[in-house]
Formats: C-alpha cells, sequence, structure tokens
C-alpha cells in the first residue's frame, strides 16, 4: 500500500503531501497539515463540523478523499481572516455571541461565507436551511442566525 | 463606605449586566482554540477500544497475542491492568471504564490497544479474541423490573427496597408530605396517567477525546475535553494507583457537555496505555461510540396522579417514577422524585421512585438530570386538568404555584424565589394572547432546577501594569470565563479589557468542583468576587503604607484607593496603576485568592410557551413560535444566559419530538450517529424568544442564581401540551415522533 | 486500497473490468465514504470518475437534458434549463443531504447507491428517465426504474459505469413534483416518498400522469394504477382518494428504526397527493 503524493492549495498557499488512499481530507488537514479548524463531529458527513470549500464548493471534508484533492484549492476557516482583520462573519459570531462552546463554529463561518458568495442576500429561511447540515448542539441556533444575517447586511454595506 | 452595599449589590452595576466579547473569542472564530483531539505530541501513539457485540455477556477470556503481533502495536490494556476500588462507585465507574468479567451493554469496552497510528490500533483491537458466553438481557425499564428479568448485578440494592422487587431495583426514594389519599377524596375532578420518555443523549458536537503520558516514576500528564479535571483526576488516580497531585489534568477548550462530560471513560484507560507503552497516547472517539458508550440519560416510567377542585385549586398530587439508568445503581431517581411537584405549593404531595438497572450504558448526567422527565409528566396532568375543567392553564400555575415560604415537595422551605413572578411575565407577554391557527395549539408548562454551590478556587494577580489576570480551575462551557473576568471587573473597578480569565489546570490553581448543576457563575462568581476583595484589601495596605496612615482609613472606589474622609488625610486617589507598578517597594506582588465552599446557589424557575402545529395527516409537528421565561438572579452577561435558555430550550424541543436511543430485540443500539439520532437543525426551529427576570438570589454577592439547566425542564411538557391541544388528542409518551403522532391521531377516530 | 483517477471512460471500465476484489466507482463519495467509515465496505479499488470528460456536464440533447454521472445537486439547482423542463426531479436531487453534501452528491450516484429511500429515484422514474450504461461489452441504455435491483444492489454488471442519465423533452402544460416525508425539516432519510410527473391536454385533464414511490419496498417503483387514476381529471377529491388507495396497495414496507410499516404506506399517498397537486399546479391545471 503505497502512499499518494498531492500538490494542492489550501488558503492560497501550495501544498504537498503524502496520504494514504484512505485517508479524508479532514485527516490531512489535522493530523499532517496542522490545520485543526475543521474538526471531527461525526466524520459522516452529518454535522457540518469539517466544512470547508474545495474549489468554491462547500464541502464536508470528512467525506472527501484527501487524494482527490489534487490540483484543487481548499479553503478553511483558517484562511478567513486576513491578518489581524477578521472577517465580517467573525466578527458578526463574536459580536451577537452566536457561540458557546465554539466547536461547530469554523463550520458554521466556512459554510455561512459560502452562503453569501452565492446570497448576499438571504431571508432567515435560507439561511436555515443552507446551514441544515451545521448542528449546534449550544446556542438553539438564533444567535448563529442573527449574526450571519446582520453579517450580509453589513457586507451589503446596508 | 455602606457595607451592605459592599456585601450584596443588586444595582448600580457598570460591567455586569453588559455584552463584552468574551476572552477566548478569537481563537474560536479563527480556528486556532485547542480542543480535546487537536493536540499532538511528539512519537505519540493512537489507541483503540474493542466493545462488546453483546447487550450481556459474560467474558470468559481475552486472547491479545494476535493483536500484540500486529504492525506498529505497542500496548494492550484489559480491566487487568486497573487498581480494584474499595468503594462500590468508583469501582462501577472504572468497570464501566473496562468491563470487568462481564459485558453489560452493548458498545462496553473490553479491551485497547495503543499503535503508531489510529488505523493499526483498530485492526490490532479487531484481532483481540474475546470468548463470550452471552446471557440474557433486558433494556427497557418496565421489562427490567419483571420477577423474571434478567439481573445485571444482584447484591446491590439499597435496604429500603420494597418487597416484590428484583435486584435490578436498586434505588428506592420517597419525598412528600400531607395525606394525598384524604386529598384526593376533595377533588372535583381527577386525572390519572401514565408516561413514558425515551432515553436521549447530550449530543455534543465534540466527541470525547484526550491525550496521555506516565513516566516510570509514576508522574502522569492528561489533556482531556472534560467538565471537570479535578474530576478526572478524582477517578483516574486512584484507578491508576497514582499519587493525586502527580497526575496532572489540563483541561482543553470543550465542545459541548452538557452533563455528559462530567464522568471519564476513556482517561483511564489512555492513562493505562501510556503506562505500559511508555509513550504518550491520544484517544478520541467516534460519534458512534459517543452514542454506544458515553453516558446518556436514564429513560423512564412514570404514573401520575392529580386531583383538582372545580376552581382548579390542586387537593392532592402522587408520582410513581422509575428510571433506568442502564448497566450500573444510579441515584438521578432522586433529583426526578424531589423536582416532580417543585414548582407548585401542595398540601398534600408524595413522589415515589424506583432506579433500576438495564444491559444499556451507564446514565451520566445530562441538563438538570432527572429532572425534565419527571416534571414533564406532571405538567401534562395539570395541562389536561386545566383542559377538562375548562380553566386557564396560566392562571391555574398561578393558583397553585410555590412562593416564598412554601414547604417544598421536596422538603426544605422556598425563600425568595421568582416563579410567581415568572408566570405573570409569560401572561403579560403578548405571545400569550397571540390568535391560532387551524390543527394549531399552545403548550406551556413550567420548570424547576435546584442549582449547586459546592467548591472551586480563583486565584487573582495584579500584573505589575495594573492589569489583573485571574486563572480558576472551572472549564468554560459557554462563556464562563467572559462573566467572570466582568465580575473582576466590577469588583476591582477597572475596565473589562483589563481582565483576563484562564483556566488553570490541577496543579496550578486550587480543586474545584465539576462545571455542572449550574455553579459556575454562581461559585466561581463568589470566589472572584471574595479574590477581588482580597487583593483589594492589600492594595488598600500598600497605599496606607505610602499615605503613612492606617489601613482602616482607605476606601476602594472606582478603581483606585483613596482615602476614607478628611480625618484620614489629604491625598490624591492612588490608581491600581499606580499601586501595582509600585508593588515591589511596597511590600511585594500583589494577589487576591479564594477558595469557595458555598451553598445558596438559590432555585430557579422558568417557563415556557410555545405554539406548535401538527400535521393531521402525517403527525409532523412544526414550532412556530417559542418564548422562555426565566429567572436569572443577575444576568451577568445577559448574552449568554440567552444562549443558555435557548440552547436548552432547543435541547427540549429534540427531546420532545424526535431524540431517541432505539434497542432492537437484539440488545444493540439501532441508531447510533446523527442521521438517526435526530437532534434539530436550523431549518426545524424558528427564534427563540427570551425574557430574562432579575430576583436577586440572596446567596449571592451580586444576586446570581444558575441559569444553565433549567430551561431543558420546561419544553418536554410545553410542546406535549401544545401538540395535544393542536391535535385534540393526549400525548403521553416521548418522543412525539411523527409516527406516535399519527397513530394517535388516528386511533381518535 | 488502490485510488485511481482516470482521464479517460476506457481506462476506467479497464481498472474496474479487470478488479480483483471489491472495486467502487466514486463519484460524490457521499456514499461510499461513509460506508467505509462505517466499516460496511472495504474496497480494494476506488475509481474516481470526475476527470473523465463530459462527465460533469448537462448537455441539452433532443429538447430533453443529458446530465453527467458527476454533476453534483448543487450544479443541478443552479442550471435555470434543466429547472425549468424537471422541476421536480431538480428539487428531488436537492433534498438530498446538506448544502455540504450537495457540493458533492450526484443523481448518478444516488441510483447507484441502491437505497429505497433515494431521493432522486422516484422522481427519475416519474420522468422516465433512462441511463446510459458503458462497460467492458460496450454501451446500453436502461430506464432508471430497472437500475436498483434491491437494497444496496443495481443491475450493473462488472466494469460497467452509468455516465450519464437522460431526461427526456416533455410536451407543453406539463409539470412534475416530488416529496418526501422525513421527521425534522433536513438530514434525514426519507421514511416515505412519491415522486408525479403528469401533461395536460387541451381540455386541462391530465392527459398522462406516472406516480412513483420510494422507501415503501425494496426498490423505488412506479405505480401505474395510480398515474392512472388521475388520467381524464382534473385532481378532484375523490379522483385524489382513488390515487392514494392504488399508492398504498403498491406499499411493500418494513418496519424501522425509521417508521413503521403503516406509518410509512399512509405518509406514501399523502406525500403522492400532495405531489400531484403541485405537479398539477406547475403544468398549469385548474381544478
Ligand atoms: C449526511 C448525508 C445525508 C444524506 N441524505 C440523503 C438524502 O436525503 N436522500 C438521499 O437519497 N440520499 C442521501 N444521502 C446519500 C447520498 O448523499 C446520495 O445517495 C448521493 O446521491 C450519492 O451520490 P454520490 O455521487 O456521492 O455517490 P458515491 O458515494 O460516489 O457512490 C454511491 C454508489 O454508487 C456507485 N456509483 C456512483 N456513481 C456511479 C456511476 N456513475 N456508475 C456506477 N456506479 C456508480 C458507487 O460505487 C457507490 O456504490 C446522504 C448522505 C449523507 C452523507
Ligand atoms: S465530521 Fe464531517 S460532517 Fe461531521
Ligand atoms: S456552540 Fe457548541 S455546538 Fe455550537
Amino acid at each position: 500500500m503505497s502512499k499518494i503524493h498531492v500538490t494542492t492549495t489550501v488558503n492560497g498557499d501550495t501544498v504537498e503531501y503524502l496520504c494514504e488512499p484512505t485517508e479524508t481530507l479532514l485527516d490531512v488537514l489535522r493530523d499532517r497539515l496542522n490545520l485543526t479548524g475543521a474538526k471531527e463531529g461525526c466524520s459522516t458527513g452529518d454535522c457540518g463540523a469539517c466544512s470547508v470549500e474545495l474549489d468554491g464548493r462547500l464541502v464536508s471534508s470528512c467525506l472527501v478523499l484527501a487524494a482527490e484533492a489534487g490540483g484543487k484549492t481548499v479553503a478553511t476557516v483558517e484562511g478567513m481572516a486576513k491578518g489581524e482583520n477578521l472577517h465580517i462573519l467573525q466578527e458578526k459570531i463574536l459580536e451577537h455571541a452566536a457561540l458557546q462552546c465554539g466547536v461547530c463554529t469554523p463550520g458554521i463561518l466556512v459554510a455561512a461565507k459560502a452562503l453569501l458568495a452565492k446570497n448576499p442576500d438571504p431571508t432567515e429561511e435560507e439561511v436555515r436551511f443552507w446551514l441544515a447540515g451545521n448542528l449546534c448542539r449550544c446556542t438553539g441556533y438564533d444567535k448563529i442566525i442573527r449574526a450571519v444575517l446582520d453579517a450580509a447586511a453589513e457586507m451589503r454595506g446596508a | 463606605m455602606n457595607m451592605t452595599k459592599r456585601l450584596r449589590k443588586t444595582e448600580g452595576f457598570k460591567i455586569v449586566g453588559t455584552r463584552p466579547q468574551r476572552p477566548d473569542g478569537i481563537e474560536k472564530v479563527t480556528g486556532r482554540a485547542l480542543y480535546g483531539a487537536d493536540l499532538s505530541v511528539p512519537d505519540m501513539l493512537h489507541g483503540a477500544v474493542l466493545r462488546s457485540p453483546h447487550p450481556h455477556a459474560r467474558i470468559v477470556s481475552i486472547d491479545a497475542s494476535a493483536a500484540l503481533e500486529m504492525p506498529g502495536v505497542r500496548a494492550v490494556v484489559t480491566s487487568a491492568d486497573f487498581k480494584k476500588q474499595a468503594k462500590f462507585f468508583m469501582q462501577d465507574t472504572l468497570d464501566n471504564c473496562m468491563a470487568r468479567d462481564f459485558a453489560l451493554y452493548d458498545g462496553h469496552a473490553v479491551a485497547a490497544v495503543a499503535a503508531k497510528t489510529r488505523k493499526q490500533a483498530e485492526e490490532a483491537a479487531a484481532k483481540i479474541r474475546v470468548e463470550y458466553e452471552i446471557l440474557p438481557h433486558v433494556t427497557e425499564v418496565e421489562d427490567a423490573m419483571k420477577p423474571d428479568a434478567p439481573i445485571l448485578h444482584a447484591g446491590r440494592s439499597y435496604r429500603n427496597i420494597p418487597e416484590g422487587n428484583n435486584a435490578n431495583v436498586t434505588n428506592y426514594v420517597e419525598f412528600g408530605h400531607g395525606d394525598v389519599e384524604a386529598g384526593f377524596k376533595d377533588a372535583d375532578l381527577i386525572v390519572e396517567r401514565s408516561f413514558k420518555t425515551a432515553a436521549t443523549h447530550q449530543g455534543y458536537i465534540e466527541p470525547n477525546a484526550c491525550v496521555a503520558s506516565m513516566g516510570p516514576d509514576g508522574r502522569g500528564e492528561l489533556w482531556v475535553t472534560t467538565q471537570g479535571h479535578y474530576m478526572v483526576r478524582d477517578f483516574c488516580a486512584p484507578f491508576l494507583g497514582l499519587e493525586e497531585s502527580k497526575l496532572r489534568v489540563t483541561p482543553s477548550e470543550i465542545g459541548g457537555g452538557f452533563g455528559g462530560k462530567t464522568t471519564v471513560f476513556l482517561e483511564p484507560v489512555a492513562l493505562a496505555l501510556a503506562q505500559k507503552s511508555g509513550k504518550p497516547v491520544k484517544m478520541v472517539m467516534s460519534r458512534e461510540e459517543v452514542f454506544r458508550a458515553s453516558g446518556p440519560t436514564v429513560s423512564s416510567w412514570t404514573d401520575v396522579k392529580i386531583g383538582m377542585t372545580r376552581d382548579g385549586k390542586i387537593t392532592a398530587a402522587q408520582a410513581k417514577l422509575r428510571y433506568q439508568g442502564g448497566a450500573f445503581p444510579c441515584g438521578t431517581i432522586a433529583l426526578g422524585a424531589m423536582t416532580a411537584f417543585a414548582a407548585y405549593d401542595l398540601e398534600n404531595v408524595q413522589a415515589l421512585g424506583w432506579n433500576v438497572m438495564t444491559n444499556r450504558p451507564m446514565q451520566a448526567s445530562y441538563r438538570a438530570p432527572g429532572a425534565p422527565m419527571a416534571i414533564y409528566t406532571v405538567e401534562s396532568v395539570v395541562d389536561e386538568l386545566s383542559q377538562k375543567l375548562g380553566l386557564d392553564p396560566l392562571e391555574v400555575r398561578l393558583k397553585n404555584a410555590a412562593k416564598k415560604g412554601t414547604k417544598s415537595s421536596y422538603g426544605p422551605t422556598f425563600s425568595d424565589i421568582g416563579l410567581v413572578a415568572t408566570l405573570e411575565a409569560a401572561k403579560n407577554h403578548p405571545h400569550y394572547r397571540a390568535p391560532l391557527g387551524p390543527n394549531q395549539g399552545r403548550g406551556i408548562s413550567c420548570g424547576f432546577w435546584f442549582n449547586f454551590g459546592g467548591n472551586s478556587s480563583v486565584s487573582l494577580h495584579v500584573s505589575p501594569d495594573g492589569t489583573v489576570a485571574v486563572t480558576e480551575g472551572n472549564p468554560d462551557i459557554g462563556g464562563s470565563r467572559a462573566s467572570i473576568s466582568m465580575m473582576a471587573a466590577e469588583e476591582l473597578g477597572i475596565p473589562y479589557d483589563k481582565v483576563r480569565t484562564i483556566v488553570g489546570d490541577t496543579n496550578s490553581i486550587g480543586y474545584s468542583d465539576t462545571t455542572d448543576g449550574s455553579r459556575v457563575t454562581f461559585t466561581v462568581g463568589i470566589a472572584t468576587i471574595k479574590a477581588a476583595r482580597d487583593a483589594i484589601r492589600v492594595m488598600k495596605g500598600r497605599a496606607a503604607k505610602v499615605w503613612g496612615i492606617d489601613e482602616d482609613a482607605v476606601i476602594w472606589e472606582d478603581g483606585a484607593a483613596k482615602p476614607s474622609g478628611p480625618n484620614a488625610g489629604e491625598f490624591p486617589p492612588m490608581t491600581m496603576e499606580e499601586i501595582a507598578r509600585n508593588a515591589f517597594k511596597t511590600g511585594g506582588p500583589i494577589a487576591g485568592h479564594y477558595e469557595a465552599n458555598s451553598d445558596g446557589a438559590g432555585v430557579s424557575f422558568g417557563v415556557h410557551l410555545v405554539d406548535v402545529e401538527v400535521d393531521p395527516e402525517t403527525g409532523f409537528t412544526k414550532i412556530l413560535r417559542y418564548t422562555v421565561f426565566q429567572d436569572a438572579g443577575k444576568a451577568i452577561h445577559p448574552a449568554y444566559v440567552e444562549g443558555q435558555m435557548q440552547g436548552g430550550a432547543v435541547q427540549g424541543i429534540g427531546w420532545a419530538l424526535n431524540e431517541e436511543y432505539i434497542y432492537g430485540a437484539d440488545g444493540r443500539l439501532q441508531n447510533p450517529g446523527f442521521l438517526d439520532y435526530r437532534i434539530p437543525v436550523a431549518s426545524d426551529l424558528p427564534m427563540i424568544d427570551t425574557v430574562i427576570l432579575e430576583i436577586p438570589n440572596p446567596g449571592h454577592p451580586y444576586g446570581v442564581r444558575g441559569v444553565g439547566e433549567t430551561s431543558i425542564v420546561p419544553p418536554l411538557a410545553a410542546i406535549s401540551n401544545a401538540v395535544s391541544r393542536a391535535a385534540d388528542v393526549r400525548l403521553c409518551e416521548l418522543p412525539m415522533s411523527p409516527p406516535r403522532v399519527l397513530a394517535a391521531i388516528d386511533a381518535k377516530g | 486500497m488502490r485510488f485511481e483517477s482516470p482521464a479517460t471512460l476506457e481506462d476506467a471500465i479497464h481498472l474496474l473490468a479487470n478488479a480483483k476484489g471489491t472495486a467502487r466507482v466514486l463519484a460524490g463519495g457521499t456514499d461510499v465514504l461513509v460506508q467505509m467509515r462505517l466499516g460496511l465496505v472495504t474496497p480494494d479499488l476506488v475509481v474516481d470518475i470526475k476527470g473523465i470528460p463530459g462527465m460533469r456536464d448537462i448537455t441539452p440533447v433532443d429538447g430533453g437534458y443529458r446530465i453527467g454521472a458527476a454533476v453534483t445537486g448543487a450544479e443541478m439547482g443552479e442550471h435555470a434549463g434543466l429547472k425549468a423542463l424537471w422541476p421536480g426531479v431538480v428539487e428531488a436531487m436537492e433534498l438530498v443531504g446538506s448544502t455540504q453534501v450537495q457540493g458533492r452528491a450526484t443523481m448518478a450516484g444516488n441510483l447507484c447507491n441502491a437505497s429505497p429511500a433515494a431521493d432522486s429515484v422516484p422522481a427519475m422514474i416519474a420522468a422516465d428517465a433512462v441511463a446510459t450504461i458503458e462497460g467492458p461489452l460496450g454501451l446500453r441504455l436502461l430506464p432508471v426504474a430497472e437500475v436498483p435491483a434491491g437494497p444496496g444492489k443495481t443491475t450493473l454488471t462488472k466494469g460497467e459505469i452509468i455516465t450519464s442519465i437522460f431526461l427526456p423533452a416533455r410536451p407543453k402544460h406539463s409539470g412534475d413534483a416530488y416529496l418526501r416525508f422525513i421527521p425534522r425539516t433536513e438530514m434525514d432519510i426519507a421514511v416515505s416518498s412519491a415522486g408525479v410527473s403528469l401533461s395536460l391536454g387541451p381540455d386541462g385533464m391530465v392527459e398522462f400522469a406516472r406516480v412513483a414511490i420510494g422507501a415503501v419496498a425494496p426498490t423505488a417503483r412506479l405505480v401505474e394504477e395510480a398515474g392512472a387514476a388521475l388520467v381524464g381529471t382534473q385532481l378532484d377529491a375523490a379522483t385524489l382518494d382513488r390515487m392514494m388507495a392504488a399508492v398504498r396497495a403498491a406499499c411493500d414496507p418494513i418496519d424501522d428504526k425509521r417508521g413503521t410499516a403503516e406509518f410509512r404506506t399512509k405518509t406514501a399517498a399523502v406525500m403522492a397527493k400532495r405531489a400531484a397537486k403541485t405537479a398539477f399546479a406547475r403544468a398549469g391545471g385548474k381544478s
């Protein structure tokens, strides 16, 4: 069983890794690239804690083989803030106290960012359905939804 | 200076009651915060657990020889690698972590392996040969109480168990006062119902995880996601025969616990593997392992009988509660029997409870453990009585509500409590009068939780630049570092951003009880305020020394020492920054500390209002509107108080509608994943409105009551009452999943 | 396990046809990776088909659309033409999993995974969709209904790959719809489901209708009697009752953790009724 050599782009940087064929993108991000922002809540696609963007598409990184990432671009929560400047979504999540334990937060942020890129002016219902695959057990979602709607408004300059 | 105001402050706050950003916020939104599974250390091994596929079996033999020969394998442990415990509770907890002689439920750990990679460890675990002698099993409470039921352990029953119970019944409790039989005679209407609730899981998103290392000198290090690192040490040190202070336990950031991380599962196993292999060992549960082998709640079977007069006065109330708490004895039944009628002022009340063992995982706490399923049954019957008597269900509750001076159903007499005010707030809220459409119903329920006090340590260090570092010993599960910083800043009279609070490991701060019982903002709050006062005392002394006046002639105001009056002398205020800067010249570093051993936590009540719509063709329930009313005593950081109210409500919604442990006839758990263990998702819910009431708790300097747990108590009955009214048929079993609701609708004809 | 991502269809077929042990096609992987993770399959070979030219295309053909086997649910939802022609099929595919799953899951994968509860399958059967299958012996076309053989089993033979699925053109005044019953609003597997496709005649009456049901039998199935019941009507109450009775008669479900047989049967009929009304309205029907 030989390892696979993969070259890919993560948060704008070219990275290379060797992986087992059965390893997932989540395994590689966390265990080989030391990017532990994406969390493993289930490893079966049910919780969204491992959300990343792959070539601009929101995916669960636990459901992507690491070998598939070759030649693609991966964006994780670690790439959201630009230097000292938080992304507006990050600011709004903090401002609205939209996290308690915070373990779902990286996945929610990545998912919400993908939503606002596609739909800058979502309704509450659209936000709720878009985020239905991001489980949060602490907040009851209320403050998360408010934070995303508020961030959307601010990003539209409203 | 007004001394009473100093000791108890309920108004005039500068920082308390505002909504600043939490100190750990940036780490958490950037992905930098380290949770249980996020730590890796050099030369680390990975552990995997072999679990019993049988719900009940005698372990005849374990042969690990093939596993030990697998590539990368460094150690295998079984129950033989742990020290025998003298106390039942300790031995039970250890046996739950690693089966000794008997596998008692599907998923019970039987052996564990450490290897170079997780995959190697898993493959090796699968190669361990266990010979089982399969025994008959039982998973349901009503079956486990039958005379011919398979017995989990003989000889574990307390002596007060009434005749006629088998050995699975371990605990029996009785609470109440008055004469219920006489009371029932005075009733105009009696409703008697039998209820069932399924076992649920805390559903924390972060699986249990830890990294352990052990030296040959008996010194150990444990990094772990837990609600209580001292608790982890309390268990692990004796399990491995270590001295407590030699085992340093460091809590990671915790990705949810809700009571589920108030005990140990992997931790002693990881330490044993580390001890045996001489290398650090990381262990992380899969989601399936979390469901099969951590600690879900009890499931329950309860009969309730309540009598009421035509005008809504309860004359007598009785409950018989039976909880199954899994494979070992457990005392949660007492909490259920105590809370069942706590919201009422009753002359005649009786609550009886039985704990029953079954072939399921040992239950763990889940937010107000034991209370939701008890109060659900009582609040359902009160609602049905109100409905049948044509009375407003809220007025009926007001009429019978517990208040200051009420002798509670579990014994003590209540002091200042906020139930009536909370009910009044619900009554006056527009939600209560809003019109309902077809197939819609409104439900209401009260909820109650004791709240705990207990032990916590805080040390507060004044840095040379006058900023403050607070170290406390309670893992932060929902923003408590913010509230603690706020209380320190408030007391010291300095800005919030001059204080930073961290959670220390077991060797860097004094003992602290687990983060549970809604106790942290209360108890750590007391310790923080008193530690701040301790530091203020020191700083006043320093100012007195510089000014050459008596210490008693110095007061502390707005973050500065001042002479107490013209007689004390004419000096300009000396700020904390100045005092800190000169500390080395005036007597050395400045710190304050306090080790709390508190009671007076102050019970808390909540009232929930919910509107639902039931689809008569499918039995599907949609939550239309939800409002939580709760007494917080004093909301230090209101946004995080609201968060607790919302989060608890939504967990309760899940419990009411869809969450359940489903065991097959084979005794195996059928739904160990988030696909079929259905916790609420964002699209299932409306916004959860909150109304915080502040009826100060006399037991806390700022009036704080715990807020974390009460909010999961009312949703079960509130939703059941709403569904029952919407569908025009009484539902008496949780969850009210669509098949169950549709069957009830169809049965009504 | 060996991982391959061939650049041509020939290579993919060759790899699969000559594989020893267990081989799996990898499209979106949302079933394959879960099954690997839970230890339900341990493939010796995984062949990623996403790099094969044409697999990711939605192509207009003869007034219908050919959907490449690697096209994701999200891409289908973003295709205006496809959505206008077969809104029911697109909505069925969009019900599959979360937004994250949508970014990967394919309709061909949904079909080949052969779950009785697969969401897109009843909608495709109602739409009379046809799968293009290529293998060592060449190309064949197979109606979608004939691909699943039972839970987890298909009629594909060793080395065969579905390369695309064809959704045909349809007359004016046509509509389709798909509905499923789940206990939550998202993230559940269908407890029962129904897809309906119908066309109206010049008189505004249903001229042609197909009703298919899912999660109530070992495979999704077409209920001819249910479709026939709708023909010549404007979906009056009595018609819908007849259609629902036909649906219930065609159900052969199991009792399991997701629902009792009785519940599945009842709700399948309710889903069919509601889907029929939506399809009728989409076709421009007035009752
Ligand atoms: C969280 C979650 C939620 C889900 N929810 C739903 C749901 O609501 N409804 C639903 O129906 N499903 C659901 N699924 C299952 C899954 O997402 C769908 O079945 C999906 O459509 C599968 O497509 P895929 O491309 O990911 O398939 P893959 O996993 O790539 O493949 C599935 C199977 O089909 C085979 N296969 C794939 N493509 C081809 C081909 N072109 N030719 C031959 N064989 C092929 C594979 O070998 C494999 O056996 C869910 C899955 C997850 C993880
Ligand atoms: S870990 Fe990937 S979805 Fe849960
Ligand atoms: S904040 Fe804890 S899971 Fe979302």
